[in-house]
């Protein structure tokens, strides 16, 4: 099926051109970076913009680096990108396996994280990495700059704060230090499904934990209720089951076409654990490696 | 349309006298009058001539405007200029632009890996690209894989292994073999199927299809 809505193409050379077609047609533009999403609603007709901005003239965006102690992920960052970069694997260990699980090679080679979290669909699997990783969104504009936190980013399926005339220029992500993590995905086959649902676990220095659900809630959710419960506390038999057993309270999950509400909430319980048991004997040295599928 | 040469003229030479089923069905179809349904964004068969000699594309030009306009593409090795719209995709301009018809169109969405062709030699969905992406990228279609002596081993061990059914993934299937080959050469099963997972045969041949693989980097498999 063809795009049957026409629009204006602009692939500008500098942040500052881009933002000035963005301040220009205001919420009839919309960014192109790898679109793998962008494409399919146009194709849909979920989007017709007056304007597609393809970022992908502007150089330097594509950079991932550490500036001080933080790690910037630029806009045009694909998952390939952070996948292979060695600076994420040592340093943010579960966002590179998460990255491993995103759809397919093709797909991975195009799509962007910050695509991801721009479409901002509620199984985006870049979310709960960057609200247990404290992740931070650049956003600029012909106005200023600023940093949302991930955790206020999300306002509903589709939806984040980012306004007409924003750009997003990438990610930023404190060095967490030492730590371990999983990032456990239920879905129905292997290659281009998406999350039905998952859990995402960090244990951090002094046994503070870091708790996200991907796809059982409109957006990515934190688990504040399982982090305060874990919060400074050695991971026991006893605990991980009182960590299982708040998992209903955190989540909201729906019958759709991946999964039952039933099943979704079932499964949950299972990944809470596995996650936990993983991101604990990661920390302290053993295995599973990163990338081991946990269910 | 381009093809509108009978093939019985006289002067126009055929290089073999094999009969592909595309080229018959266009024959039935212009004898049919069937032309006139093509879509009217559809080239001009002198657009899909190679202009070798064009200056290449400049990364960060500016282009305006929903309507057609000129781009270059080089595929397979050879620049192609031609008439597309910003919406038109990477795979509308080889399919119906270009007639390198190798990529097909089976889910529109990315989700079946039937249109993929190497960009910059990565794998892609050409269905996921406008084809004014490709603008100053190396694209290879599966036309240039079967072209291409390097991967004759691949193209040869999917037809010694029977790996296609009614082989509308295949295509795709040998693009992604490919380019897991080019970062891969010695990939286990577990790497083959991890590289080809988003490339669906629902015919389900993917036993073959890995074998296919494996014999042609000797990772295993049978023969």
């Amino acid at each position: 099926m063809a795009i049957a809505h026409p629009f204006l193409y602009e692939k500008p050379g500098t942040v500052k051109q881009a933002l000035q077609l963005l301040a220009q047609h205001g919420a009839g533009a919309r960014v192109l970076a790898g679109g793998t999403d962008l494409v399919g609603q146009l194709v849909d007709g979920l989007v017709r913009p007056e304007i597609v901005v393809d970022l992908k003239g502007v150089p330097d965006l594509q950079e991932i680096r550490m500036e001080k102690d933080v790690i910037h992920i630029g806009a045009l960052a694909t998952f390939t990108d952070i996948m292979e970069s060695p600076l994420i694997r040592k340093k943010l260990p579960v966002m590179a396996e998460m990255t491993e699980w995103v759809a397919s090679r093709g797909v991975r080679n195009r799509g962007t994280m910050v695509g991801n979290i721009c479409s901002a669909v509620p199984c985006c699997d870049s979310g709960p990495i960057l609200l247990v990783y404290g992740g931070k969104v650049l956003v600029k504009s012909a106005r200023g700059q600023r940093a949302v936190p991930i955790a206020q980013w999300f306002t509903g399926p589709r939806r984040t704060v980012l306004a007409p005339g924003e750009l997003v220029l990438g990610v930023r992500v404190p060095d967490p230090g030492k730590h371990g993590g999983a990032f456990v995905k239920m879905r129905r086959y292997k290659g281009e499904d998406l999350a039905q649902a998952s859990v995402t676990a960090l244990l951090l220095a002094g046994n503070q934990w870091r708790i996200a659900f991907g796809s059982v809630a409109p957006t990515p959710i934190a688990g504040k209720r399982v982090e305060k419960l874990l919060h400074g506390k050695r991971l026991t038999p006893a605990l991980v089951e009182e960590a299982v057993a708040l998992t209903d309270q955190e989540t909201a999950p729906i019958t759709d076409i991946r999964s039952t509400r039933e099943y979704r909430a079932h499964m949950l319980r299972v990944m809470m654990r596995r996650a936990l048991e993983a991101a604990a004997s990661r920390k302290a040295g053993r295995g599973p490696a990163y990338g081991t599928e946990l269910i | 349309m381009s093809e509108t040469t009978p093939p019985q003229e006289p002067s126009a030479p055929r290089r073999s006298i094999r009969t592909t089923r595309r080229d018959f069905l266009r024959g039935m179809g212009l004898a049919a009058g069937a032309a006139t349904m093509l879509p009217s964004l559809s080239a001009p068969a002198d657009e899909a001539e190679a202009t070798p000699d064009a200056a290449p594309a400049t990364p960060g030009l500016r282009e305006t405007g929903r309507g057609p306009r000129k781009i270059e593409l080089r595929i397979n090795g050879q620049t192609h200029s031609l008439t597309v719209e910003p919406r038109t995709t990477l795979l509308e301009a080889l399919r119906e632009h270009l007639q390198l018809t190798g990529a097909k169109n089976g889910c529109d969405r990315g989700a079946c890996g039937a249109c993929s062709v190497l960009l910059d030699g990565e794998a892609v969905q050409s269905c996921l690209l406008l084809a004014v992406e490709a603008v100053g990228k190396e694209v290879t279609t599966i036309e240039g894989i079967a072209a291409d002596s390097r991967y004759a081993r691949l193209v040869d061990a999917f037809c010694a292994h029977d790996a296609a059914q009614c082989g509308f993934c295949i295509p795709g299937m040998v693009v992604g073999s490919a380019a897991l080959l080019n970062r891969n050469p010695h990939p286990s099963a577990a790497d083959i199927r991890e590289g080809l997972a988003g490339h669906l045969c629902r015919c389900a041949t993917h036993p073959k299809i890995i074998a296919a693989v494996q014999a042609a980097t000797g990772t295993g498999g049978p023969t």
